[in-house]
C-alpha cells in the first residue's frame, strides 16, 4: 500500500482554482517530485497535505487514514515534516535552538517541570542538544552550532530548514525548492543532502525548478500546470510526454 | 551562553542581599518594594509580550481583580486572606482562559482589543461596585498574616518580595531555556513553522497569557496587602500601558530587560518630582528618546554593542 495516497485534492480560493482534481499516491522510501511551472499549485498541494490549507474536496491518505483538514501539529504527530520556499527560520532563537525545536513533540513540554527546572527535563534537553549538533553535522551546518539564525547566510538557513524537520524523526519529509536561490555549489550540496536523507529511509517529496537536481533525485515525478495533473511517471517517461513539453517550452515546440 | 544567562541571578540576588542595609531610610525601602513588585509583573507580562509576541493592554485588570480579592474577600466574608489571594488567583487564571481561548483562534490585533476592553470594564466594575470595593476611593485591606505570624514592617515586605523576585527570575529563566519556551519563541519567531513541527500555537499562547495573568493577580494581592489600601487605580488603563512601557523600555524578551524597566519606571516619576508641573512632559520625552535610540530596549541594545566590543 502506499504511503500516501491522495485522490482528487481540489482547493479554491474565491474564483481561483489553486489545485483541481490532482490525484497520485507516494510508496514509501522513495523520492517524489513535484515540479510545474511557477504558478502551478505546488507550493499549495504541499499546504494541503501538511495541514496549512484544508481541501475544498478530495481526499488524502496517510497510510490508509484519511488525513484531509487535519490540522498541522496532529500532521507532526503522523510523522509529516516540510520546509518552506520562504524561509520560516525563528529569526529570535540560536540556530541549534531551531533544530530543537522540530523536536518538540517528542519531549515534555510540561510548563510547571520547566520553570521548576526538573533534573529530568533538563538531562533530556542536553541529550536532545547533542543530537541537534548531529543533525547540524549531518546538513553540514556544523560551524554554526553557536550562532544566532539570524546571523547565518541564506544557504545555511535553507539547510537549517532541513535539519530542524529531520529533528522531528518524521516518515515523509515534504522539501519545498530546498536550492532555491541558491548558487551551483550549493545546490550540489543540497542535492547531496537530499539523496543522504531519503538514504536514512525517509520518504521525500520534493518542490525543485533546478531539473537536474529533480531529475538526478527522483524515484517518480509529478508534473502540475494551472493545478491539474498534466502527467506523472518516472523522469524518462515525463520527459517525453509531449504535454510536458508545451508546457515547459510553449505549445509548438 | 546558557550558563552565562544564570550570573545575572546571582548579581540580582546579590544586590537584593544588601540593599536592605545600604538604603538610607524608609522612602527608598518603600520604593525598592514596589520596583521589586513591578519587576515581578513585568517579568510575566515579558513572557507574554517579548517571548511569545503576544500583547495585553488590560493586565492592570488582572492585577486589580488579585488586589481586590485580598481586599474584599476578608474584609467582606472573612476569608483567610491566603485563600482570599489564591481564589484572586484562580478567578483570574479562569478569566484570562475564557477571554484568551476565543481570542487566539482569530488572527491580528483582536487581542489588543479584547485585552483593552476587558482591562477597562474590570476598572470600571471595580469604581462602580461601591458597597464591595469602597467605589472611586477606594478601601483598607486586612493585614497579612500567616501561622500567627503578621507581615506588618517594610522590612517583612520586603525579604518576602526580595524572595519572589528572585525565584521569578530564575523560574523565567528556566522557563525560556525549555521545551516549553522554545516552542513559546518560536511561535513568535514563524508561527507556520511552529505548527509544522507540532505545537499547538493556540494552547500556548493561552498558556502563556493565563500564566502572565495569574502573575499579575497574585502581585496584585501583594501590593494589596503591603499598602494597607486599594484605589481602582490599580486597575485603570494607565496602569497596563505603564507595565507594557516598562516591558517595552526594559527590552521585549530580556529577562534582565525586565528587570530594568521596571526599577527605572517606578523610579523615574520620583526622580522627576523635582520638575513639578512638568513631570509628565520630561517623563514622556525621556521615553520617546528612549525608543528612538534604543528601539530594541535598554538591556538588548547595551548587550549588543558590549557584544560588539569583544
Amino acid at each position: 500500500m502506499a504511503l500516501l495516497d491522495v485522490t482528487h485534492l481540489s482547493i479554491h480560493f474565491g474564483g481561483v482554482k489553486a489545485v483541481q482534481d490532482v490525484s497520485f499516491s507516494i510508496d514509501a522510501g522513495i523520492v517524489y517530485s513535484v515540479i510545474g511551472p511557477n504558478g502551478a499549485g505546488k507550493t499549495t498541494l504541499f499546504n494541503l497535505i501538511t495541514g496549512v490549507y484544508k481541501p475544498t474536496h478530495g481526499e488524502i491518505r496517510l497510510d490508509g487514514e484519511s488525513i484531509g483538514g487535519r490540522s498541522p501539529d496532529e500532521l507532526a504527530r503522523r510523522g509529516v515534516a516540510r520546509t518552506f520556499q520562504n524561509l520560516q527560520i525563528c529569526m529570535n532563537m540560536s540556530a541549534i535552538e531551531n533544530v530543537m525545536v522540530g523536536a518538540h513533540l517528542r519531549l515534555d513540554r510540561n510548563l510547571i517541570k520547566a520553570a521548576l527546572r526538573f533534573p529530568g527535563l533538563r538531562r533530556r534537553d542536553a541529550a536532545l542538544r547533542d543530537e541537534a549538533l548531529e543533525l547540524m553535522r549531518f546538513v553540514g551546518l556544523d560551524k554554526f552550532a553557536d550562532a544566532r539564525a539570524d546571523a547565518m547566510p541564506y544557504g545555511a538557513l535553507k539547510r537549517l530548514e532541513i535539519a530542524r524537520a529531520l529533528a522531528m524523526k518524521p516518515r515523509v519529509i515534504f522539501l519545498d525548492e530546498p536550492a532555491a536561490g541558491l548558487n551551483p555549489k550549493e545546490t550540489i550540496e543540497v542535492d547531496h543532502l537530499v539523496r543522504k536523507v531519503a538514504d536514512s529511509g525517509i520518504t521525500v517529496v520534493l518542490v525543485e525548478h533546478d531539473m537536474k537536481m529533480v531529475m538526478n533525485l527522483s524515484d517518480r515525478i509529478l508534473v502540475l500546470d494551472y493545478g491539474k495533473k498534466l502527467a506523472e511517471g518516472t523522469g524518462a517517461e515525463v520527459r517525453r510526454n509531449p504535454d510536458v513539453i508545451a508546457a515547459y517550452l510553449g505549445a509548438h515546440a | 551562553m546558557r550558563n552565562r544567562a544564570y550570573n545575572g541571578l546571582y548579581i540580582v540576588i546579590a544586590i537584593l542581599l544588601v540593599l536592605p542595609f545600604v538604603l538610607p531610610n524608609s522612602f527608598y525601602l518603600d520604593l525598592v518594594i514596589r520596583m521589586a513588585i513591578n519587576a515581578v509583573i513585568v517579568l510575566g507580562l515579558n513572557l507574554l509580550i517579548g517571548f511569545a509576541g503576544q500583547i495585553s493592554l488590560g493586565h492592570a485588570g488582572f492585577l486589580g481583580i488579585g488586589a481586590y480579592a485580598s481586599a474584599v474577600l476578608p474584609t467582606h466574608f472573612g476569608w483567610h486572606p491566603v485563600l482570599a489571594m489564591v481564589a484572586g488567583a484562580v478567578a483570574t487564571g479562569v478569566l484570562a482562559a475564557l477571554v484568551a481561548r476565543p481570542i487566539f483562534k482569530l488572527k491580528g490585533n483582536y487581542l489588543a482589543m479584547a485585552t483593552l476592553g476587558l482591562g477597562i470594564i474590570l476598572s470600571i466594575a471595580l469604581r462602580n461596585e461601591a458597597q464591595w470595593t469602597g467605589g472611586p476611593d477606594g478601601m483598607p485591606v486586612p493585614a497579612f498574616g500567616v501561622f500567627g505570624f503578621e507581615l506588618s514592617s517594610d522590612k517583612h515586605w520586603y525579604w518576602v518580595v526580595a524572595v519572589l523576585l528572585s525565584v521569578s527570575v530564575w523560574a523565567s529563566l528556566n522557563l525560556i531555556d525549555s521545551p516549553f519556551g522554545r516552542a513559546l519563541r518560536a511561535l513568535h519567531g514563524s508561527e507556520v513553522a511552529s505548527r509544522v513541527v507540532g505545537v499547538d500555537v493556540v494552547r500556548y499562547k493561552v498558556s502563556i497569557f493565563v500564566l502572565s495573568a495569574v502573575f499579575a493577580s497574585l502581585m496584585g494581592s501583594i501590593t494589596a496587602h503591603y499598602v494597607g489600601f486599594v484605589t481602582p487605580n490599580l486597575a485603570d488603563f494607565f496602569h497596563s500601558i505603564e507595565l507594557v512601557t516598562m516591558v517595552v523600555i526594559g527590552g521585549m524578551a530580556s529577562v534582565y530587560g525586565s528587570l530594568v524597566g521596571a526599577v527605572l519606571l517606578t523610579a523615574l516619576p520620583q526622580a522627576l518630582a523635582t520638575f513639578e508641573g512638568w513631570e509628565t512632559v520630561v517623563f514622556g520625552a525621556i521615553l520617546m528618546i528612549c525608543m528612538i535610540f534604543l528601539p530594541k530596549g535598554l538591556v538588548p541594545t547595551l548587550a549588543a554593542k558590549l557584544g560588539k566590543g569583544e
